[in-house]
């Protein structure tokens, strides 16, 4: 069998299972933010917490538990890392230093996992599976909870209520993430993933160097990071390493793991908002976006365009021989699409088409399907911008199920939409235009540019993957990326709180001969069209000057 | 202030589960037998004696970094020294990396300089598309009136005498190669070059355990003569430590050197 079509059916066996199982994941995502149930477990954490698990919150109510939840927890990682030294498991390392600890701090709380810092030479066991593996978790559960929120800002009629956050996050760790990573993280085992507490060993080897062999708790945190589409790497090698990633049907797993949940959302919205239809037609927009990059990477992957890779005859730099080509670039997709970030082959290195895919993906706002969570919200807000755009093609007012977008819905939606790019060519803009960052470039020429403008992009939309030969250990860097993080993260949830809470007071509108049906094909198309027109007026400038002019010639 | 307590009291008892419970709990099933080989991190050793992972690449070179005949050689590194698993890492050069910069060389005329030290210690042809024959980039700096071999530095002879009618000069110091318009040539060589891409490009890891079946059945002859072995001996190995595509489409076929440098000392000890 080709090359090429191994990696066909790679993808068509990624696509059959999550067309099967997205139908169950889904359902018991609906049953677990639906039901009035506690479980005794859930009853002990809420009195824990001090909350009354039974009373709802209003927007406002829920954006400030989220946020009070998220700062606590960037305190908490930060302090754990910094005290570091003195605590268990360190492996001898000392506390982290403050910038980079701040660093770390946000970018696992907002559900990035960028990395300023090399897992093997600065964390021990304890931070990496106490603080980093935590926020793993509950970063995921927090973007789970506000789109569980927003969806019920759609569902619900005449009240100012959305649910109550504690209630959320904590269900969403227990009845969803836990069950999954833990199966996931046994079955990484089997695969040879690593899964110990052990400090570095060194070895004699075959020829008589010597060899470090690390330990670490590693299948654990690999579980959680692909299904939380978090991204952060127990290694610096992050899902390349042997030992996160040790066999090409493990990197099946990983990327099945990453598109689980964005995938089962929307079912999971049909089902809240009574109407499956509306969710397949969310789902089918990602899909068809999904699938459109994964073959533009995988055929500039392939076809291998670019002076090193013809000189090489493959795109093989940076990528590992048991995944192949078109395995790595099929994980660059997922990782990239979604808000995961992991990498399990090296971006910098791909063909200048293949990395300006993986950028787009990112720009793109991470909808198709998004992180999660995240992703559903983005596709959501973006459902809201079609119907509007098309309301003002045929003159009428624009309403999706039943909730009309009106000045201060649309108002909201479009901030939603302008914070990342901001911050994107903001920031890109401030870090050209000082000689410290740019001397950060490991590239030259527009090779080094798309370092950068990756940076902020992966930042900004909390991917966390990167061209990773630019040094990101600076000061600048480290600050910048940060705020970029911090902001790409709670500015969207703010808005899209405040959207949910706009819907949510409204009393539907009927369905009359003039309202736009928003289950068709249709609608599909023109939600694709619109995400695309959306990031290619916005982008196209720096992607231009970047990949484009360094593939094109 | 109420909100922030109740984030401070969720922040912990979530910390006991997530962070505690569950490693904890992983880490107890891992160590079931079956499980507990790999989650220990698949040690292999000879004559008891351990060393390494099955899954952790190594280097078989000897003191001075040349590669040792007898032992078929993994791809290269850019994890520290090269294999270091506390330094792992990918060189993350980017496609175009291919103007060697204050003695640095180019991802390009890495690779060039790779085809033709493997080209040679396998007596095949090791030249490459876009490669001089002396093992670097071939790339030209052109402008109207003069043309430059880039990494060719003087006095190096440039890898063509003449470019559109211009005679072609070696690099001097000091001269910024951007000032003129970067071609790279691609010269002669064959499409199909006798050393594989993963021999002459370094992994995602800088640790990756395997070769492609290409590259081993590359070694087979100069290893079976190292060791005084007929080759068809050492290619039986080969199939033995090759492993296909999982359910026969996921990933590459690959081989895993250290296992099979292992395989290979316990069949054909080396002699003296």
């Amino acid at each position: 069998m080709g090359a090429t079509t191994a990696g066909i059916l790679f993808v068509g066996s990624l696509i059959l299972v999550l067309v099967a199982v997205h139908v169950p994941l889904g359902d018991h995502m609906h049953r677990t933010f639906t039901s009035r149930h506690h479980w005794t477990a859930e009853r002990l954490i809420y009195r824990i917490v001090g909350v009354d698990p039974d009373a709802e919150q209003v927007w406002s109510g829920y954006a400030r538990s989220v946020l009070a939840f998220s700062v606590v927890s960037v305190l908490a990682l930060y302090g754990l890392q910094r005290l570091q030294g003195r605590l268990l498991l360190s492996l001898g390392y000392g506390g982290v230093d403050p910038d980079v600890a701040w660093n770390t701090a946000i970018s696992f709380v907002t559900n990035t996992n960028w990395q300023a810092y090399s897992g093997e030479s600065t964390m021990g066991h304890l931070v990496q599976m106490s603080g980093l593996a935590v926020q793993n978790f509950v970063s995921a559960a927090v973007g789970i909870a506000v789109a569980m929120a927003f969806v019920r800002g759609l569902a619900r009629r005449r009240t100012g209520e959305l649910g109550n956050f504690w209630v959320d996050l904590t269900r969403a760790v227990l009845r969803v993430l836990l069950p999954i990573a833990a199966i996931g993280a046994v079955a990484l085992v089997a695969g040879g993933a690593i899964q110990n507490l052990a400090d570095p060993h060194t070895v004699t080897t075959l020829t008589g160097a010597e060899q470090t062999i690390t330990g670490g708790p590693v299948a654990s945190q690999e579980a959680i990071k692909e299904l939380g589409t978090n991204g952060g790497g127990f290694y610096n090698a992050n899902s390349a390493h042997p030992f996160e990633n040790p066999t090409s049907w493990t990197n099946w797993i990983e990327i099945l793991l990453i598109l689980l949940i964005p995938f089962s959302l929307p079912r999971t919205f049909g089902r809240m908002v009574g109407d499956r239809r509306q969710g397949v037609a969310i789902v089918a927009v990602m899909a068809t976006l999904a699938l459109l990059s994964v073959t533009l990477l995988n055929t500039a992957q392939l076809a291998h365009h670019g002076t090193v890779p013809e000189s090489v005859t493959a795109a093989t730099e940076g990528t590992e021989s048991r995944f192949g080509v078109s395995n790595s670039a099929t994980f660059a997709a997922a990782t990239t699409l979604t808000s995961t970030g992991a990498v399990n082959s090296f971006h910098d290195s791909y063909t200048s088409l293949g990395g300006a895919v993986t950028l787009l993906n990112m720009m793109v706002g991470e909808v198709a399907p998004g992180g999660v969570g995240s992703g559903l919200y983005g596709m959501l807000i973006l459902a809201i911008v079609t119907v509007f755009v098309a309301g003002l093609m045929v003159g009428r007012t624009p309403a999706y199920l039943g909730k009309r977008i009106g000045p201060r819905e649309i108002k909201l939606a479009s901030l939603y939409f302008l914070v990342t790019p901001m911050i994107v060519l903001v920031g890109t803009g401030i870090a050209m235009a000082f000689e410290g960052p740019r001397g950060s470039m490991l590239n030259t020429g527009p090779h080094g540019l798309s370092e950068v403008l990756y940076a902020f992009t992966s930042a900004a939309n909390n991917n966390g993957s990167a061209f990773a030969g630019l040094t990101v250990a600076t000061t600048f860097y480290d600050v910048a990326l940060g705020l970029a993080m911090a902001f790409g993260r709670f500015l969207p949830i703010v808005l899209a709180l405040a959207l949910a809470g706009s819907l949510a007071r409204q009393t539907p509108v009927p369905a009359s001969a003039g309202t736009l049906p928003t289950h068709r094909p249709q609608f599909v198309g023109m939600v694709a069209g619109v995400t695309l027109i959306l990031v290619a007026l916005t982008f196209f400038p720096a992607l231009a000057l970047g990949p484009l002019a360094e593939g094109i010639h | 202030m109420k909100p922030l307590l109740a984030a401070l009291r969720a922040v912990l008892v979530l910390t006991a589960v997530c962070g505690v419970l569950y490693p904890l709990a992983v880490t107890a099933v891992a160590q079931v037998p079956g499980l507990k080989d790999h989650a220990n991190g698949s040690p292999v050793s000879v004559n008891g004696r351990g060393v390494g992972s099955e899954l952790i690449g190594q280097s078989f070179s000897d003191a001075d970094g040349r590669p040792l005949r007898r032992y078929f050689q993994s791809r290269p590194s850019a994890a520290g020294d090269g294999y270091d698993p506390t330094a792992t890492s990918a060189s993350n050069l980017g496609p175009e990396d291919i103007v060697d910069r204050d003695g640095e060389p180019s991802l390009l005329s890495t690779v060039c300089a790779r085809s033709r030290a493997v080209g040679e210690l396998e007596g095949v042809d090791g030249s490459r598309p876009y490669c001089t024959g002396s093992g670097v980039g071939a790339v030209l700096s052109v402008r109207p009136d003069r043309v430059t071999s880039v990494n060719e530095p003087c006095p190096a002879a440039p890898f063509v005498a003449e470019y559109r009618g211009v005679k072609v000069e070696c690099a001097t110091p000091g001269q910024d190669p951007r000032a003129g318009r970067i071609v790279p040539v691609r010269g002669a060589a064959p499409a199909d070059p006798a050393v594989p891409a993963d021999a002459v490009t370094a992994s995602g890891s800088g640790l990756d355990p395997h070769i492609s079946v290409a590259y081993a059945e590359l070694q087979a002859r100069r290893v079976a003569a190292a060791r005084g072995v007929p080759v068809g001996a050492v290619r039986a190995l080969i199939d033995e430590e090759t492993t296909g595509r999982a359910l026969g489409f996921m990933g590459e076929p690959v081989v895993n050197v250290l296992r099979l440098n292992i395989a290979l000392d316990r069949a054909a000890p080396r002699r003296g």
